[in-house]
């Protein structure tokens, strides 16, 4: 089934036609030891391309030091990508300036992890929610009150808080803030960055039925980069897995854990604990051996050759597998992905 | 004065898996630093017992508390950088911790670092016994703590969140690891998580505690096929799954964990309970049996609120 036409520098193509995010051959590269013989550099993100549809969720699953959140960064263009570009509708992002970058801007958002630190203490809740739309000039105060009280009442949160200080909310409250800072410009892409793993279990369920509520209220489409699958897969439609920089697999979600087509996400399912005793005394997790390599130094070939239970050299440690189609709506980077299932 | 854990009594038995479940102020901490009196000031136990075998661990003196804590039983915290001291090697660390005791010689301490450091599976751990604890990652860190709490040989290991800040495929191998110390070497293991899933995973009994009580325990697959309570009951379906099938909505657990110092009359979760009867306001239900070492701290019981739902 391999399409041998489609190489690593192409877009990960989607069945739909409706595309509102494209991300084309991302690298982030960050310098480390600065001096007479630094030099160093971190591959954070090391050629990432993919596609996300209108009004679908992409979650984008990876351990520490996979590149998620650098990714995540780039794309709403928080940080400048090393190379490669951002295409949301069509408009390549590093390529507009001014009133251009600006509107394209404003329809993409993020929520971040930590609800304590990206909320200014000394700034009411009102101001912190309304921020966005006065930065860009959007309605004078009394609109923008009025804006900020009904995303407020959207997002769960008491309008009449308004004048409140971030540290007089718990930290359900304070993500909802959060969230509601994302939603008050009305964006149509919004990445969400770990939203949920700094929450308390009984407060992770209200911010997930949160976001899926805003999703079908406001047609959003999300990028949800989280550590935990098991929250990744209840909220995805499709899911792109990292190792050290790079996308392993991206697949439609369910497919993804009943047929995992490459053996990081194998072993990465395979350690997933479920809460329920039964299959736990069934479930076999696949221990990879060795520590994640460090992103300065990337392994040759396949990253994931170093710890892969089923590499055969040389090919793996020498070739790099491109990212390429296996069976419909499923790519996967991996020599030997058709023994994936056997090991 | 805040009550951080009130009236909660339970017993392990010797080589028994037994998890302690709950969320940011349930107590699941301070529960277990009660057991070895380690409760920072100005905290303290203000009543109840601790028995270790036949002894009070309350009313030991100075050296029999160390010995207790440095060689009958292993604590593990959630970070053990802060638990190592930096500038010491580990393999001396390691030493260091048996030489306190007197179950081995210093000879036989000498001797024990490479073995211990194996049991853990540290590769290379003849080298790694001269590195120091910012040359370990988290994960083989962990391990090194393992390594230094099992040193003594003790008969209960004490895990307060050891996975929680590990990424999951390390978070694995050290639940197969304490698995593995239970069952070669007949260790009892106390868990104290806030991830059902790894209780789950590891042990026969859970305790759920909420507000410094125990609202629920029992053995693990009875608590997660039947839970009586309706904050187990409600945590349990909360959960998203890596292995569901069907999109589910989850349950929505309205409100915040509880404020320790300003709880609620009656039962402490009625707050947030869709169960709750009128008597819930005002009355807090003590924890009894429900079923055979099934206990409930809940004056409707998840039984009987299924019931009346079916029921219209």
């Amino acid at each position: 089934m391999k399409t041998t036409a489609e190489s690593l520098t192409q877009p990960v193509p989607t069945t739909g036609e409706s595309v509102l995010v494209r991300v084309q051959d991302i690298v982030k590269h960050f310098p480390v030891g600065a001096g007479l013989f630094g030099g160093q550099v971190v591959h954070a993100v090391d050629g990432v391309s993919f596609e996300i549809q209108a009004g679908e969720t992409l979650g984008l699953v990876g351990e520490s030091g996979s590149g998620k959140s650098t990714l995540g960064r780039v794309i709403v263009q928080l940080i400048p990508a090393t190379s490669g570009s951002v295409f949301v509708e069509g408009k390549e992002l590093t390529k507009l300036h001014g009133e251009k970058l600006r509107r394209v801007r404003q329809r993409m958002q993020m929520i971040f992890q930590d609800p304590y630190g990206s909320l200014n203490p000394r700034m009411t809740v009102g101001d912190i929610i309304g921020e966005p739309l006065r930065n860009f000039g959007l309605g004078g105060r009394r609109a923008v009150e009025r804006a900020v009280q009904e995303v407020m009442r959207i997002c769960g949160l008491n309008p009449n808080f308004v004048n409140r200080y971030p540290h007089e909310f718990s930290g359900g409250q304070r993500q909802r803030i959060g969230i509601a800072r994302a939603l008050v410009l009305r964006p149509t892409f919004i990445v969400a960055d770990e939203p949920i793993s700094a929450l308390d279990v009984s407060i992770q369920a209200q911010i997930v039925n949160l976001l899926e509520d805003l999703q079908a209220q406001f047609h959003l489409t999300y990028l949800f980069i989280a550590h935990d699958l098991s929250v990744v897969r209840h909220l995805s439609d499709r899911i792109a897995v990292m190792y050290l920089g790079k996308i392993v697999e991206l697949a439609p979600s369910r497919e993804i854990y009943t047929k995992p087509l490459h053996p990081y996400t194998k072993a990465l399912l395979s350690s997933i604990p479920v809460p329920d005793p039964d299959r736990e005394a069934q479930r076999r997790p696949i221990l990879l051996k060795g520590e994640i390599p460090s992103p300065v130094n990337p392994p040759t070939g396949c990253r994931f050759h170093t710890r892969c239970p089923i590499a055969k050299f040389p090919i793996c440690a020498e070739e790099e597998p491109p990212l390429e189609v296996k069976t419909s709506g499923h790519w996967a980077a991996c020599h030997f992905s058709d023994r994936v299932s056997a090991f | 004065m805040v009550k951080a854990v009130d009236g909660v009594s339970f017993e392990v038995a010797e080589g028994e898996t037994v998890g302690i479940v709950g969320e940011s102020g349930s107590g699941k901490s301070v529960t277990a630093l009660s057991l070895l009196r380690l409760v920072p000031e100005p905290g303290r136990v203000v009543d109840g017992r601790v028995m270790f075998r036949s002894a009070d661990v309350l009313k030991m003196d100075h050296e029999e508390l160390r010995e207790f804590r440095g060689s009958d039983v292993a604590m593990i915290f959630q970070d053990p950088m802060s638990s190592m001291n930096p500038v010491l090697r580990v393999g001396f660390q390691i030493e260091e911790a048996m030489d306190a005791h007197q179950r081995f010689s210093h000879k036989q301490a000498k001797e024990r670092i490479v073995p211990m450091l194996e049991t853990v599976r540290i590769p290379a751990a003849a080298q790694r016994a001269k590195d120091y604890p910012h040359q370990f990652s988290g994960g083989m860190r962990q391990r090194a703590m393992i390594a230094m709490g099992l040193s003594n040989e003790p008969s209960l290991i004490i895990a307060d969140e050891p996975t929680t800040a590990l990424d999951v495929t390390v978070q694995a191998s050290i639940i197969e690891l304490l698995r593995d110390l239970n069952r070669e070497r007949g260790m009892a293991v106390i868990l104290i998580t806030h991830n059902l899933a790894v209780v789950a995973s590891l042990c026969t009994r859970v305790i759920v505690m909420y507000a410094g009580r125990i609202v629920e325990s029992g053995p693990t697959r009875q608590i997660f096929k039947n839970p009586q309570h309706p904050y187990t009951w409600s945590l349990l379906r909360s959960l998203p799954r890596v292995d569901e099938l069907q999109h589910d909505r989850l349950l929505n657990i309205r409100g915040l964990p509880p404020d320790m110092t300003n709880l609620p009359a009656g039962c402490k979760f009625h707050p947030r309970c869709r169960f709750r009867v009128e008597r819930c306001f005002r009355e807090e239900p003590p924890l009894e049996d429900v079923d055979p070492g099934q206990q409930a701290r809940c004056w409707v019981l998840m039984r009987n609120a299924l019931k009346d739902e079916d029921h219209g």
